[in-house]
């Protein structure tokens, strides 16, 4: 690994961008361990402003809880980089949405047993409830059991063909 | 000491936002199935996410160094300028429900129009909110139908909350000279323009609830001005709480 960016004015900022940001899209979401802030559209800008790192991040919902250990642990593992005092800023517009999920990240939550969102939120507005096909067996036969479950993002259903209960990340 | 017109609006959102918050959120651990329980935490952390925006910017708005946490946790219930709606208790589930129904149906459009706000801020923070009340309009909606058209006593009961709370829908539509102001910079919507898109949303599910729909009678109004029901003073009680015996205690 590289030195500590001790002395940012000396070194190439090009570089210096491309690692913070490495660093930055490494971080996961505390209550999705598996998936990075990257993957989930959360992280929405890192910048070198004044020698200093500068990253943007976005809340999924208004009340998400996980938000400011989110932007702590952005804060530490940048620190732990070599970046001192790095800012971590909170930006509200544009407003989250699920469709900024990457398809990486749409993979990782499938496997880790969470069905990922599933069509455009747009899309999803207009024609209202999709099909959600089941984390565990790929079944499209589902059904909703709740439209809140153990966060704000996800719902709660129900595998018909392997009778298991699955997360549903819900699109918004 | 003169207030901004921003601040007070800006604070009445707020307001409105932790009160319901906290109102749905004395459900947990004591709603009727566990699903329940789950989806009125989670629309009480909506609106809980909601009022730490708008307080944050109203803190910075008035830029006496007040941040979110002073302005929840160290007002007092007359300095609250929330409706009078989101304080009625919690009542039964039907009530839950109604209170719900009726007030997402109208922060539903509401926010979608405080979108297009000139107040970046405000717009932003409405954006995020549609999403989510759209959720509130149709959770409650759902529940609204279910009880009408269910039980003679489920029925009796939903028709009960929507006769009770009716009163407190007006006040969701006044306009002072505040709320003049900013309707006139282009930062507040004019609610007056909401109201179609609310009766027909009620309209619809009372119809498919079975329920009547209450008469415009008299409307109960004053809390926008910090003239409140004594439900408030027993909510910031709780709320508060910790805030007043321990000042300053942080976790
Ligand atoms: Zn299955």
């Amino acid at each position: 690994m590289a030195a500590p960016a001790t002395d940012i004015a000396q070194t190439d900022v090009t570089g210096l961008l491309t690692r913070a940001r490495e660093v930055a899209e490494s971080v996961v979401d505390p209550e999705i361990p598996v998936l990075s802030i990257a993957d989930l559209g959360v992280l929405r800008d890192v910048r070198i402003v004044d020698g200093a790192v500068e990253v943007d991040i976005t809340p999924t919902y208004s009340g998400c809880p996980a938000m400011n250990l989110i932007a702590l642990n952005v804060e530490m593992a940048l620190i732990h980089a070599g970046f001192g005092m790095p800012r971590i800023k909170t930006v509200l517009s544009p407003a989250w949405t699920t469709d900024w999920m990457t398809e990486h990240g749409k993979k990782v939550l499938a496997a880790y047993g969470i069905a990922p969102p599933q069509g455009k939120a747009s899309r999803r507005a207009l024609f209202g409830e999709e099909y959600v096909t089941c984390p565990q067996c790929h079944s499209r036969d589902t059904q909703r059991i709740s439209e809140f479950g153990s966060t704000a993002c996800k719902a709660l259903w129900r595998c018909k063909a392997c009778a298991e209960p699955f997360d549903y990340f819900k699109c918004i | 000491m003169t207030e901004t017109p921003l601040f007070r609006y800006t604070l009445r959102l707020a307001d409105n936002a932790l009160v319901l918050g906290h109102r749905l959120s004395e459900w947990v651990g004591r709603a009727p199935v566990l699903e329940e329980d789950l989806a009125l935490g989670n629309l009480g952390l909506d609106l809980i996410g909601q009022a730490r925006a708008f307080y944050v910017y109203a803190g910075e708005i008035e830029g006496r160094g007040r941040d979110e946490d002073a302005l929840a946790y160290l007002r007092d219930a007359g300095e609250y300028c929330n409706v009078l709606l989101v304080e009625q208790p919690n009542g039964d589930f039907a009530a839950t429900m109604m209170r719900q129904l009726f007030y997402s149906a109208f922060a539903h459009p509401f926010f979608e129009a405080l979108q297009k706000s000139r107040d970046a801020t405000l717009a932003a923070i409405a954006a995020k909110a549609v999403k989510e009340m759209a959720y509130h309009v149709r959770h409650s909606a759902e529940w609204v139908i279910r009880l009408g058209d269910g039980t003679d006593e489920s029925h009796r009961r939903a028709q009960q909350a929507a006769d009770d709370l009716w009163t407190y829908t007006g006040e969701l539509f006044e306009a002072d000279a505040v709320e003049r102001a900013l309707i006139e910079a282009g930062i507040a919507p004019d609610t007056a323009a909401l109201r179609a898109s609310f009766d027909n949303a009620i309209n619809d599910v009372f119809d498919e609830a079975t329920l009547q729909r209450p008469g415009s009678g008299f409307m109960q109004s004053g809390g926008r001005d910090g003239r409140h029901s004594e439900h408030l003073g027993f909510i910031l009680t709780e709320l508060q709480f910790l805030q007043r015996v321990y000042p300053g205690a942080k976790w």
